[in-house]
């Protein structure tokens, strides 16, 4: 059956010729081109993680690895060391964490465990996934008027100096931004628990707090920390807000109310004021680290919630 | 044998429940304080001037928002063409390879994507665009944008594409249709919208971004339609107007907070209804 | 003497090692009914989607031998031709949701590109589905969505939507195992007149559709095609003590 033979008979007596047209694409033409679309995803984010190294090389080839370990950073005398924002970043995303997790599994919990169906729970799921869809400088700005003056007046009651933005502003409005993150991957590792274990203990005896301790909450141990995990790699990166409310100075923070800066938040800050290719290439430099330690947490995290067979 | 006595156990297991409880009550109220808070300091300054006016130097009172929307929907646009035509077409591939390296490594990127910051996405943008056209564009700030919108729509059309019987494709296959004119014209308008969902929630996230434009788009007190050069978008503006000393500025940043947040939950109601309306049974 | 549509020549089936079918030989006769039978994975199926090139999809799948359709090798022909040629009705009817009745009758021709004159697209939507028996059930809501109808009309659907290709053989792989009985023999009768149109091959497990519905049996086994013939004696009187056996139901 060539073409021209198939030129055939339809639900009919008569022979009608149709135009059996070859598609336009073939199958391995459209193949490739699916394929290619892949492959470029693959290149853009090694031609991402390759510019930031190229970009970091002169600030790479100055310092070495004193760079991570400084605690100078001096425009103005060219030495840049990154230890203060490290500082700054870990412990306002620790704290942070801290904070959310006090109220992100006790969601988890809640959603996944005593109230899974219904009008009330759907009402808090949906709120909560709003939280996560609030724009980060909405977050700072608030954090800013609402929050900051607060912090002052505690402050200024403990006798510390009342800046009002600081370590611990950050870290508050931190720990609200990144609740939704641990709270929903708990809740789905919560509720994937058997019920038939949690029905085995309760015919024993236990009550509902005693199973949640020791049967859900063993069962959905790792699937929770790798809900946290995700929720510290989504701090670690967070800028906008941070920025706004953190204080921006480039010492080390000596206590939970001082003023710092962390690792996005001066890149956000200096980036467009920066003179000269070693103070840029610093800067650039600040994001690399930032991209590796965010991605390394993420992709553990990952790891373990795909292990738990749950759908992220 | 001691035992806790059954009271005591009784007496925890109320407590424990109680609190839960409590903190998840207390960890909506965040929600309705940000509302409340945006509405009340910004409602004062929103009216059709304050959407259609160009900004105003400081002192003088007045002036609106305008080239801060038109700039947001601008980047919108750039980013959209950017990302959709390569994150469809990598979502099917995904979904049309399931096993293959090519196939786990690009899922792997994906995921990776998805983590990075959006402060080191504005780097990139700033090293590919600004660095090699010499200015700050729209261009750069929606090229930022996109690679942030494809690990969202990725994932969004990869796994609504799975979720379609396999039979779809037989019959259509059976008939003697082409392999790529199945894809396009059959599975693909199944599957519209859950992937027309993946886009309007990547629009809802890049929407509010602020930390990819601020060396990239860069923002301007002027409107601008030439793609190459800087141009406002509405969260750079709240963050500029917000972190001003002047009080006059700090109003105009509620009233334009307000229409962003409006934008962005108005995008995700959006997506309920898409969902709803265009969801094929099968 | 009835004349063959399409013949199977020493055909063999493979998924990677495991050898499905061995060295089928089999002549189709032409506008008639032809059961192909046998316990589950048996080869039946696998049987019929080599004849519309449809095994090949799977990964790992390889054939030898031939397959005639009207004297030409469908092997060295473009599937995509083979396939309009040999329409194929599935277990489980599977209308496409996102379109119309009228577009889901019409669709091999739209999703080819293949433009026709509107009174052409009339003319070919109403007698495929004449010959489906469900043109007088649907010629009112034609341009509704196709899923507001019940299985056994949704199955007649997916009938007219192959049919409307005039196809030379129509394969129906188990086409009523998943309908209600009323609708089960609604689809018989329809199949039973559908024989002048074009040649139909049956895959069933339901020995007595098979006995009703067909002119000629064919009993597969392992892989293998044990024995061929006339409906009327298969059952009867099967010459193969495996058939006998099959038919009384000692092994299925």
């Amino acid at each position: 059956m060539n073409e021209r033979r198939a030129e055939v008979l339809v639900v009919g007596a008569k022979a009608e010729t149709m135009h059996w047209r070859k598609p336009a694409l073939s199958e391995s033409s459209f193949r490739k081109i699916l394929s290619i679309a892949g492959a470029v995803v693959l290149l853009l984010l090694l031609a991402i993680f390759f510019s930031l190294v190229i970009a970091s090389f002169p600030s790479i080839r100055n310092f070495g690895i004193r760079f991570l370990f400084s605690a100078t950073w001096d425009p103005v005398r060219s030495e840049f060391g990154a230890f203060p924002f490290l500082v700054g970043t870990l412990a306002t995303s620790f704290l942070a964490l801290m904070i959310s997790v006090l109220f992100s599994i006790p969601i988890s919990l809640f959603l996944g465990e005593y109230s899974a169906q219904g009008a009330t729970p759907t009402f808090i799921k949906s709120t909560i996934e709003l939280l996560a869809g609030v724009p980060s400088v909405i977050y700072g700005f608030c954090g800013l008027f609402l929050l900051a003056p607060l912090v002052r007046a505690l402050e200024l009651k403990l006798g510390v100096a009342p800046y009002g933005v600081g370590i611990f502003t950050a870290s508050l409005v931190l720990s609200i931004m990144i609740i939704p993150y641990s709270a929903s991957i708990g809740r789905e590792v919560i509720s994937l628990v058997p019920s038939d274990l949690k029905e085995a203990a309760l015919s024993l005896g236990a009550t509902r707090f005693e199973v949640i301790r020791k049967v859900v909450l063993p069962y959905a141990g790792s699937g929770i920390v790798a809900g946290i995990l995700l929720s510290l790699g989504r701090a670690l990166g967070e800028t906008m807000a941070v920025t706004m409310v953190i204080g921006n100075s480039n010492f080390i923070p000596k206590g939970i109310f001082s003023p710092a800066n962390t690792l996005a938040s001066v890149i956000a800050n200096e980036f467009t004021e920066a003179t000269g290719s070693l103070y840029l290439s610093s800067l650039i430099e600040l994001g690399l680290v930032l991209f590796i330690v965010t991605t390394i947490i993420n992709l553990i995290s990952k790891l373990i919630i795909r292990r738990m067979g749950v759908g992220v | 044998m001691k035992e806790p006595s059954i009271r005591k156990r009784i007496l925890w297991d109320k407590l424990f429940k109680g609190t839960i409880v409590l903190l998840t009550f207390c960890s909506i109220l965040p929600m309705f304080f940000i509302l409340f808070f945006i509405t009340s300091k910004g409602i004062s300054v929103i009216n059709w001037r304050f959407l259609t006016q160009l900004p105003k130097p400081v002192g003088e009172l007045g002036g609106g928002i305008s080239n801060g929307i038109i700039g947001t929907f601008i980047l919108i646009v750039i980013s959209v063409a950017f990302s959709v035509p390569i994150g469809i077409l990598a979502g099917i591939f995904l979904s049309e390879n399931r096993k293959g390296r090519l196939a786990s490594l690009t899922r792997l990127c994906v995921e990776t994507l998805q983590g990075i910051p959006s402060i080191v996405i504005g780097i990139i943008a700033y090293i590919w665009l600004v660095v090699s056209m010499g200015s700050f564009s729209a261009l750069s700030g929606g090229v930022a944008l996109g690679l942030m919108m494809l690990p969202v729509i990725i994932p969004a059309t990869e796994e609504t594409l799975k979720l379609i019987p396999e039979s779809l494709k037989e019959a259509s296959l059976a008939l003697g249709v082409s392999y790529p004119r199945t894809i396009l014209k059959v599975i693909l308008p199944a599957g519209v919208s859950g992937i027309a969902t993946g886009i309007l929630l990547s629009i809802a996230r890049v929407a509010g971004e602020t930390a990819p434009l601020l060396f990239t788009a860069f923002g301007s007190p002027f409107m601008n339609f030439n793609i190459l050069k800087p141009v406002n978008s509405l969260p750079l503006m709240i963050f500029n107007y917000a972190t001003s000393p002047y009080p006059d500025w700090h109003t105009l940043a509620w009233g334009a907070s307000i229409v962003l947040i409006a934008f962005v939950l108005g995008l995700n109601l959006l997506t309920k209804v898409v969902t709803r309306r265009w969801k094929v049974q099968f | 003497m009835e004349s063959t549509v399409l013949k199977i020549e020493g055909f063999s089936a493979f998924f990677g090692k495991n050898q499905v079918l061995k060295e089928v030989n089999l002549s189709i006769p032409q506008n008639r009914i032809t059961a192909i039978m046998g316990p589950s994975g048996c080869g039946k199926t696998t049987l019929i989607r080599c004849i519309n090139r449809m095994h090949e999809l799977i990964p790992d799948a390889r054939v030898s031998g031939k397959i005639f359709l009207d004297h030409e090798d469908i092997y060295a022909t473009d599937p995509i031709i083979v396939r309009r040629q040999i329409g194929m009705v599935f277990q489980k009817p599977n209308p496409f949701p996102t379109m119309s009745i009228y577009d889901n009758v019409i669709a091999g021709y739209n999703l080819n590109g293949i433009r026709l004159a509107k009174d052409e697209k009339d003319r070919i939507v109403e007698e495929s589905l004449w010959k489906a028996a469900l043109w007088e059930e649907v010629k009112g809501a034609l341009h509704r969505r196709g899923t507001f109808l019940s299985g056994g009309q949704q199955q007649r659907l997916c009938i007219a939507r192959a049919l409307a290709m005039g196809p030379a053989v129509l394969l129906l792989d188990e086409p009523t195992s998943a309908l209600d009985p009323k609708a089960t023999s609604h689809i018989e009768e329809l199949i039973v007149q559908l024989k002048d149109t074009v040649s139909i091959i049956l895959v069933t497990h339901n020995m007595a559709q098979a006995a009703r519905v067909s002119d000629f049996a064919a009993f597969v086994y392992l892989g293998e095609l044990v024995e061929f013939g006339p409906s009327g004696r298969m059952f009867t009187a099967p010459k193969d003590k495996k058939t006998e056996e099959y038919l009384t139901g000692k092994f299925g």
